[in-house]
């Protein structure tokens, strides 16, 4: 009983990991499965027959690829707008401070499917062809704020006597960025740059608005959700979990070895 | 202090330049930076946020059709209609994202606890094990709830047996014995979906605070629990506002769960919203819906961060 | 960057003319002319916002002065950005770059003045600073007193015409801080470059320094060798600031020749002439100064034992603390509320404790005189500023 008390934090927050974790668990079992009918909600038999054909499926590698090409582009244009406006709202001072952060916090303070409607009305008032372009557009704008927020955060804790010390021992203004402000802030522009990627890879809302005919990933598994759900799509689901949970191993025993290696 | 400290006649200059260097102004093209740094980021938003909010605000007060066109008449009548006929969903909404953004503070503070200060070596593996999660498409992570709430599915069996479904049929929560397809699920899918919004910002407010604090205050008499109460959640409160709002926010106008994991009786304004625009077409209706989500969540966010009394997030 | 090239040599004085900084209303540094004369160690002394950084910063190029000029030798850096001046800085904290080892911090400016063979010079540069096995380390690897030595080593490398040191050794515990005082002063004679450091610790600047400018809202109170501003303090702040000084309030009775006579609650003291700061005119006012170690003290009996010819006060110890080399009492008197007098520890006679009655004597040629009409208590060190 004691021990119950003394650990309830532990015993709470380990029920809620187990919440967050279960579901990705039942994705990845039911990859393995091979369902009576079209969905893939009830367990039948073992199976490799999705794993060895991902892409068996009409239109899903399709929608993967797009949903990928979307992502780099919005993370590389929303990581160089948020960072030039992250560096501005640091390092100078300016007019209309107030209304500019205003405009950067809002975005962030929408719900989604106002901004995907707003954002629709536009395109249908200018006649623009919904496709790539125009979620691409949209991805720009809601990851910029975050973006922003990410770069801001690091900069800020940047000395500035760093700057001046790079000054001082003979770089001018653009060495200075290079050499110095640039390997600094560069957490902060990769973390923003990470959350623009996810981000936009696993937008749905604003994309089903803006996406015309074209279909992302997130969009195909909504449709499979009326149609009928291939395992493929757990395939991907799970093969996408496993790769990035080695990603962050790995860098983190790479980290590991740097900072022991680097240890007298 | 000023007119008494004039500059004494400077000794005779060896080179006619000092006068001209005397006093220095910033030159144009540096003040500039900020301005070209800011334009096209700001231009952006500018042309593909604020713009279309405008466009929608004329939208919602036209009249038409598709197949006329539509034109601004300032019909109003449009948001009074709207609100007439979908109240429900607006308040079911406000009702199933306070829900489970309440879930989510419940069951996040302990977990950023735990990782916080309990955790020791085995921080960074938890850490990642709250975001993981993340790397799956949240669409294919939602539909996995069909799975574990299917009808005859072992957590839908335990309930029913525990009796558990009869309380929460009685409190109109489940029906018939099932958990999908009801408000239940819609909000325990909301709740999944935003919990890592809420533990994450906690947990980096929770790793500021430093670990003699607590023993300060126990070292003053207070017990744990008054120490939890009187230090530790009022340092964490930073965490906890943008928590409740980036859940919130994001449940409030979601029509994912709702439509994945509920049916035609728990709708959320989200779902109308997308209907009306997609489906239905009549922009007009759906702009004036989607205006007024906008603005109810804006004032609950405001009311709310002033309540709380953080005002510097923005 | 060849117009300047920092291994330019001869005839390279700093000199400021007409300098001043303002923000605002504000005035940091007031309108200063001043020169550091080539290959010297000069100290700008003073408490916190007295202007000494910004007047440093302003020799770095790093702040742009609202008037006047800065020249190094003949030429008027003024208007050069701080990358193009031959003049490098330790800076306060160090701001040694996070990202690069050791190596790469001191190679910076020679890499970034196009130079490609840079491997024996940092090699050389590191052994002079002694830290020729951490190279390949990164900054916060080090102690605070090895990246201090590296923030030197990546200024000296360059050979600057002047070094600027901001607070360089405010961050180092005080054991540490006198060793790098005289690592310091051991470096600049073999570099035999101009050193200009910024500092609030005036023992920092009197063992280090050739010269010290004492500064004190935004002005130079007074420059010169560190025993010449000790002996002959020229104003009360200096006087204070710099070690501790009694100073008495006193009218001036007579003036025969070169010695003053002045009187303070009934008590003659004479003083000389030339070491009176402002006019001494018979009836005017005086502030009678004297160093606490100059003063001998003598038990109330053996008054009779004191020479003749002395300054002599009598008054009552209030308080004495023992601190090993000298014992330093507080005395009440008469002339003054509290006099302090530093006695070495030679023969300790046992009678002078708290309570007894004694006799403050001291030679008159070690009394100056200052301008009365200004605040006695300028300089003086409050609680707070001492744990700065």
């Amino acid at each position: 009983m004691r021990w119950i008390r003394r650990n309830v934090v532990v015993v709470a927050g380990l029920l809620t990991l187990a919440y967050m974790i279960l579901p990705n668990l039942v994705v990845m079992v039911f990859s393995f499965n091979k369902p009576k009918g079209r969905f893939n909600y009830s367990w039948q038999t073992f199976s490799l027959d999705a794993w060895k054909d991902p892409c068996g499926v009409a239109d899903l590698c399709g929608s993967l690829t797009l949903s990928f090409q979307i992502a780099v582009w919005a993370t590389i244009g929303a990581t160089v707008l948020g960072t030039m406006i992250a560096f501005a709202l640091v390092r100078y001072r300016f007019r209309a401070r107030g209304a500019i952060n205003s405009l950067i916090f809002l975005p962030m303070a929408m719900p989604e499917v106002v901004m995907a409607a707003s954002l629709l009305t536009l395109f249908l008032n200018m006649g623009a062809e919904l496709g790539f372009w125009t979620v691409l557009i949209a991805h720009i704008m809601f990851c910029l704020s975050f973006v922003v927020t990410a770069v801001k955060a690091r900069v800020m804790s940047m000395d500035p006597k760093l700057e001046e010390a790079a000054r001082d021992l003979y770089a001018g203004p653009v060495q200075t960025f290079v050499r110095v402000t640039l390997p600094i802030a560069a957490p902060g522009i990769a973390a923003g740059a990470l959350l623009a990627f996810a981000l936009s890879f696993d937008d749905f809302i604003i994309t089903n608005f803006n996406a015309g005919s074209s279909v992302t990933f997130p969009m195909f598994v909504w449709g499979s959700a009326q149609r009928g759900t291939p395992v493929q799509i757990n395939v991907i689901g799970t093969a996408m979990f496993a790769i990035a949970v080695l990603m962050v191993i790995g860098g983190q025993l790479v980290s590991d070895r740097r900072k022991r290696a680097a240890k007298p | 202090m000023t007119a008494t400290e004039a500059p004494p006649a400077p000794p005779t200059p060896p080179t006619p330049t000092v006068t001209e260097a005397a006093v220095r102004k910033v030159p144009r093209r540096k003040r500039l930076i900020p301005y070209w740094l800011l334009l096209p980021g700001i231009l952006w938003l500018l042309v593909f946020f604020a713009l279309p909010m405008v466009y929608q605000a004329s939208t919602s007060v036209q009249t038409g059709s598709l197949e006329e066109g539509f034109e601004v008449t300032w019909h109003f009548a449009t948001y009074w209609d709207a609100i007439q006929e979908y109240y429900p969903q607006f308040v079911r909404s406000l009702l199933y994202a306070g829900t489970a953004t309440v879930l989510c503070l419940l069951l996040g503070y302990p977990l950023a606890y735990l990782i916080a200060f309990k955790a020791g070596r085995w921080r960074n593996l938890l850490l990642v094990l709250v975001i993981a999660p993340f790397f799956t498409s949240f669409l294919i992570r939602t539909l996995a709830w069909k799975t574990i709430l299917a009808d005859d599915g072992t957590v839908v069996g335990a309930l029913d047996a525990l009796r558990v479904l009869d309380v929460t049929s009685w409190l109109g929560w489940t029906a018939d014995d099932r958990v999908l397809a009801t408000p239940m699920a819609v909000v325990c899918g909301l709740t999944y979906n935003f919990l890592p919004f809420m533990i994450l910002p906690l947990y980096t407010s929770l790793e500021r605070i430093d670990g003699r604090l607590h023993e300060a205050a126990g070292d003053l008499y207070a017990r744990p629990a008054t120490t939890f109460r009187k230090v530790t959640v009022p340092l964490s409160m930073p965490g906890i506002v943008s928590g409740t709002l980036l859940t919130f926010i994001p449940a409030s106008g979601d029509y994912v769960n709702a439509e994945l994991l509920g049916s035609t009786d728990t709708k959320m304004v989200g779902s109308v919203i997308q209907s009306q625009f997609l489906r239905v077409l009549d922009y007009p209706t759906a702009a004036a819906l989607s205006f007024i989500l906008m603005a109810v969540v804006l004032v609950v966010v405001t009311v709310y961060i002033r309540r709380s009394g953080t005002e510097d997030l923005v | 960057m060849t117009e300047t090239s920092p291994t330019d040599r001869g005839g390279d004085d700093v000199r400021l003319t007409g300098i001043s900084k303002s923000y605002g209303s504000f005035h940091a540094v007031k309108p200063l002319d001043l020169t550091v004369p080539e290959g010297s160690f000069f100290a700008l002394l003073g408490a916190s916002g007295c202007g000494k950084t910004t007047t440093l910063r302003m020799i770095a190029g790093l702040e742009d002065p609202t008037t006047g000029s800065v020249f190094l030798g003949e030429k008027d850096v003024t208007g050069l950005p701080p990358h193009k001046r031959p003049v490098n800085t330790v800076f306060q904290s160090y701001a040694l770059f996070p990202h690069l080892d050791i190596y790469e911090n001191v190679a910076f400016g020679l890499r970034r003045r196009g130079i490609k063979s840079v491997k024996k010079q940092v090699g050389d540069m590191l052994d002079l600073v002694q830290l020729g096995d951490f190279a390949k380390r990164k900054p916060h690897q080090l102690s605070g007193g090895q990246q201090q030595r590296v923030a030197v080593a990546r200024a000296l490398i360059n050979h600057p015409k002047v070094l600027l040191l901001d607070e360089p050794l405010g961050a180092l515990d005080l054991k540490l801080r006198r060793q790098m005082q005289l690592e310091l002063k051991r470096i600049q004679t073999e570099v035999g470059i101009t050193f200009v450091h910024v500092t609030h610790d005036q023992e920092e600047a009197m063992t280090m320094a050739d010269t010290v400018a004492v500064m004190n809202a935004g002005r130079v109170e007074q420059l010169g060798a560190p025993a010449e501003l000790y002996e002959n303090p020229q104003t009360t702040f200096v006087a204070n600031f710099l070690g501790t000084s009694n100073l008495i309030e006193a009218d001036v009775a007579e003036k025969n020749g070169d010695e003053v006579v002045v009187t303070s609650a009934g008590v003659k003291l004479r003083l000389p002439a030339d070491r009176c700061t402002s006019q001494v005119a018979d009836g005017g006012r005086l502030l009678v100064g004297v160093r606490p170690e100059k003063i001998s003290l003598a038990h109330a009996d053996d008054a009779g034992s004191v020479p003749a010819g002395r300054n002599r006060i009598s008054g009552r110890i209030v308080d004495s603390s023992f601190i090993g080399v000298s014992t330093q009492y507080v005395i009440n008197s008469p002339v003054c509320g509290e006099l302090e007098v530093y006695a070495q520890n030679i023969e300790r006679d046992g009678r002078l404790v708290p309570g007894a009655e004694v006799v403050l004597h001291w030679n008159p040629a070690h009394t100056f005189g200052l301008d009365a009409a200004q605040d006695i208590d300028a300089g003086v060190k409050t609680v707070d500023e001492e744990g700065a």
